[in-house]
C-alpha cells in the first residue's frame, strides 16, 4: 500500500446501513457534477426528442408535444462509477415505455444520443418495462443544466453515466454500439452490483 | 454553476499525462482534428470531473483526446488530435 | 527549445514536512524535504496524495512556491471549506509528518530568467502561488527583467505573501506590485478596487510586442483576463494560463 498520511481520513462519508449501497460505493448526501463537457443550452423551442433507428414509424416531440405526454414521480438510488451513490433521488419524468408505444421494432438495443455528442448504449430491454425515464424535474424543480436538463435519460439500476444528460433520442439498434465512455473502457453494461465498471469486469 | 467552473487547462491533466507520456506534453502542440487550430496542450481545455479525462479544443471545443484510467490499465483515444508535435 | 524535457518516470516521493506558516486566514505554507527531489522550474506544480489507514486515497496538484533556487519544496495551499485533502493540508498536517508527492510536473507554465520579458503577471487568489515562485526566482539570480504582477484579492487580509511581496516590490528592481482588492477596501486606500477588467489591464501592461504574461487564478478570471489581453494587442502565444479548480469529485 502507499504511504499512510498521519491523521488524514478524506471526507467523513456517511455509514450505510441500509444495505442499499452496492459494493465499492460510498453514500454521498451531495449531488456532485460530472461533465465531459461545457454544458448545453438548447433553447425549449428548439429541443426536440426523438425515437427513431430500426424502427417501422420514428416519432418525435417537441418541447410542449413532450410535456404533454403522461409523467411520473419515481424515487431511486443512483450510483455513480465514480463511486459516490446517493439515496431516495426524486425525479419526474416520462416513462420510456410511454415514448416507445406504438412503436414497432425486432432492435434490442438503443444508443441514447445527446446535445454535446456524449452517447451511451444499453439493451433495450433495460430501458423498459418502468425501468427507465426521460426524466425533465428533479427534487421538484426543473431540472438544472448543470444536471441534464431541460432532460436527461434516467436508468437507475446502472451505473449512471447511463443516465445520459442533455438527451435528445433514443436511435434503436440492432448491435449494441459502445457509446462515449464505453467504447473506451468503461463496461457495456454497468450493473453496479456486480460492480461491471470497466471492460473485462 | 457554470461550465468556468468545471473547466481546468492541460496544466490540470499534466500528471496523469506524465504517467503515459515520457516528453512533457503541456508544451506538446497539437493540432485539432475538427478545426485545424494549433495550441500547447497545456492551454487546451480539460474536463477533469468525469469517469474519464477530456481534452477539448479551446476553438472549436470539439474534443481532442480522452483518458480512463481504472488502476493500473489506461485507455486513450487521441483521434482528435490530428498531429502532436512533441 | 526550454520547454521540451524528456521525464522519465515520475515517481512517487515522500516529503517531510520540516516547517509550516500561516500566509493568511485559511492559507498556510508547508515547507518539504523531500529525499530524491531533482529540482523544479518556476511555475511547475507537484501531485500530493494522500493515504488514510483505510486504504482510501486522496490526489490534488499543488504549484511550487519555493523558486529553483531553494533546495526545499514549499507549497501554499488554500483551504477550500468542501474540500477533501486541503482542510487536511491546512488544518491538521504538523511539522514531522509525512506525505506522498510527484513532481516537477508542467513545462508549459514556466518562467525562467533567462527567457527574459517583460513579464505581465496577473493572479487570482491562491493563483498568485506559481507566480511568486517565478518572482522569488527573479530575485535569487539577480534578474532585472521588468515585472508586474496584478494580483487580485478579496480583502487586504487575503493577500498572500503581503510582506515580501511589500518589500519585493519596493526594492527597486524593476518589480511593481499592483493590487485590487474586490471585496472591501481599507480606509485611505487609494489602489484598484474591483475586480480586474479591461480598463485596468490597459493600464497596468506593458506596451510591448515581447511582453509575455502568466494568468493564474480560477477559471472565470484566468478566462476573462487572457481574453483582455489578447484584445489588447497579445499574441495568444504570449499568454499562458493556468485555472486553479477543485479536482475531486
Amino acid at each position: 500500500m502507499a504511504f499512510v498520511s498521519r491523521g488524514f481520513r478524506g471526507r467523513r462519508r456517511p455509514p450505510d446501513e441500509s444495505g442499499r449501497v452496492p459494493p465499492g460505493q460510498y453514500l454521498t448526501h451531495d449531488f456532485p457534477v460530472l461533465s465531459a463537457g461545457p454544458t448545453p443550452h438548447t433553447p425549449l423551442e428548439e429541443w426536440a426528442f426523438s425515437m427513431g433507428g430500426e424502427v417501422a414509424g420514428p416519432k418525435r416531440w417537441t418541447w410542449k408535444e413532450f410535456r404533454e405526454l403522461p409523467s411520473e414521480t419515481v424515487t431511486k438510488d443512483i450510483h455513480c462509477v465514480t463511486k459516490w451513490s446517493k439515496l431516495d433521488t426524486t425525479w419526474e419524468g416520462v416513462s420510456v415505455d410511454t415514448l416507445l408505444a406504438g412503436i414497432e421494432t425486432d432492435a434490442e438495443y438503443v444508443t441514447a444520443f445527446c446535445d454535446g455528442g456524449y452517447t451511451t448504449n444499453l439493451p433495450l430491454e433495460d430501458v423498459t418495462d418502468g425501468k427507465a425515464w426521460i426524466a425533465f424535474a428533479y427534487d421538484g424543480e426543473p431540472l438544472e443544466p448543470e444536471h441534464g436538463g431541460p432532460a436527461r435519460l434516467l436508468v437507475p439500476h446502472l451505473y449512471f453515466w447511463k443516465s445520459a444528460k442533455w438527451v435528445r433520442g433514443l436511435s434503436l439498434m440492432n448491435e449494441d454500439e459502445p457509446g462515449f465512455w464505453e467504447s473506451l473502457g468503461y463496461h457495456l453494461y454497468g450493473d453496479p452490483w456486480r460492480e461491471q465498471r470497466y471492460w473485462g469486469d | 454553476m457554470e461550465d468556468a467552473d468545471l473547466r481546468l487547462d492541460g496544466n490540470a491533466a499534466a500528471g496523469l499525462l506524465g504517467e503515459i507520456f515520457v516528453r512533457e506534453v503541456t508544451v506538446a502542440v497539437g493540432t485539432c482534428d475538427t478545426c485545424g487550430a494549433r495550441a500547447e496542450l497545456g492551454a487546451v481545455h480539460v474536463y477533469m470531473h468525469a469517469p474519464g479525462i477530456v481534452l477539448r479544443c479551446p476553438s472549436c471545443e470539439a474534443v481532442l483526446m480522452r483518458i480512463v484510467q481504472a488502476e493500473s490499465r489506461y485507455w486513450l483515444d487521441v483521434r482528435g488530435i490530428r498531429s502532436l508535435e512533441l | 527549445m526550454a520547454g521540451t524535457a524528456v521525464l522519465g518516470r515520475l515517481t512517487w516521493l515522500v516529503g517531510e514536512v520540516t516547517d509550516a506558516a500561516f500566509e493568511a486566514p485559511r492559507v498556510r505554507s508547508l515547507v518539504l524535504d523531500v529525499p530524491g527531489w531533482a529540482g523544479h522550474r518556476a511555475g511547475q506544480h507537484v501531485d500530493v496524495r494522500l493515504t488514510a489507514e483505510d486504504g482510501y486515497q486522496a490526489q490534488r496538484s499543488y504549484s511550487i512556491a519555493s523558486p529553483p533556487e531553494d533546495e526545499r519544496v514549499v507549497l501554499t495551499v488554500e483551504r477550500l471549506d468542501d474540500g477533501e485533502v486541503s482542510p487536511y493540508l491546512v488544518d491538521e498536517v504538523r511539522v514531522g509528518d509525512r506525505f506522498e508527492l510527484r513532481g516537477p510536473i508542467g513545462g508549459y507554465f514556466v518562467w525562467e530568467a533567462v527567457l527574459g520579458g517583460p513579464l505581465l503577471l496577473v493572479a487570482g487568489g491562491s493563483g498568485v502561488v506559481p507566480l511568486m515562485a517565478m518572482i522569488r526566482h527573479r530575485r535569487a539570480v539577480g534578474n532585472g527583467t521588468p515585472t508586474r504582477l496584478l494580483y487580485s484579492s478579496r480583502t487586504l487580509e487575503d493577500v498572500i505573501y503581503r510582506e515580501e511581496l511589500d518589500r519585493l516590490g519596493g526594492a527597486g528592481d524593476g518589480l511593481d506590485v499592483v493590487h485590487t482588492l474586490t471585496r472591501g477596501q481599507p480606509p485611505g486606500w487609494t489602489g484598484y478596487g474591483r475586480r480586474i477588467d479591461a480598463e485596468m489591464l490597459r493600464e497596468v501592461t506593458w506596451d510591448d510586442d515581447g511582453a509575455q504574461a502568466f494568468v493564474c487564478g480560477p477559471t472565470r478570471l484566468v478566462e476573462s483576463v487572457a481574453g483582455e489581453l489578447v484584445a489588447l494587442g497579445y499574441d495568444p502565444g504570449r499568454v499562458k494560463t493556468e485555472r486553479f479548480g477543485p479536482t475531486g469529485t
